[in-house]
């Protein structure tokens, strides 16, 4: 699965400790997610959506869409 | 500065350095005791499985922190990890087993039972985790 972690962490100025303490998680959690070595579990999902304020399907895309 | 450790695995490096010390010194203190004072019967059961009951307690604190740790990204990897040094051992202690039923290698363990294989797999599996996370590098 790919995401837009990356690109949205970016745009609001955010390091991947900033991201990580903002949903509770570790930043190794946040660099194995962006780098898609990790999908997140729903709940995990939502709470990333939650912190965007943008839908799940916003963020995470299925493999072969386009980013 | 946040710290790279979780809370669970705070707990669970606590736990283990507590098991340890107790194995150091309940392994010591039976030795002493079966070399200087040999206890029989019941008595003797009880003064030999001392020393594995810090192992056990070991393994408990590695249950635990599979069951407190709420960073599901880290319980992966300890799940990992774990799994890798249950293979580990598994295959150790199968061919030895083998290699001792065909009288190549002669009965006994030297001290070296499942447990020491397990703890090795898992620092093994805790190098493999760290070797395919080495560029989870901090990027801003």
């Amino acid at each position: 699965m790919n995401n837009r972690l990356r690109v949205l962490r970016a745009e609001h100025g955010w390091s991947q400790q900033d991201l990580a303490d903002r949903l509770g998680v570790s930043r190794q959690s946040v660099n194995a997610i962006e780098k898609g070595r990790y999908d997140p579990s729903l709940p995990l999902a939502f709470s990333i959506a939650d912190v965007f304020g943008l839908p799940i399907e916003a963020i995470f895309l299925k493999d072969g869409d386009p980013q | 500065m946040p710290s790279n450790t979780s809370p669970a695995m705070r707990r669970y490096i606590r736990r283990l350095a507590v098991c340890m010390s107790v194995y150091v010194v309940l392994i010591f203190a039976a030795g002493y005791v079966f070399r200087h004072a040999p206890p029989e019967g019941a008595l003797a059961w009880a003064v030999a499985v001392l020393p594995a009951l810090p192992i056990l307690g070991t393994f408990w604190t590695i249950f635990r922190l599979l069951a407190e740790e709420t960073d599901e990204y880290l319980r992966l990897m300890f799940v990992r990890q774990a799994l890798f040094a249950t293979a580990f051992c598994l295959s150790i202690m199968t061919v030895w087993e083998f290699l001792q039923n065909y009288e190549i290698l002669p009965p006994g363990n030297g001290g070296f039972g499942a447990a020491f294989f397990w703890f090795m797999g898992l620092g093994i599996g805790g190098l493999w985790n760290a070797l395919t996370n080495r560029d989870a590098g901090e990027e801003a």
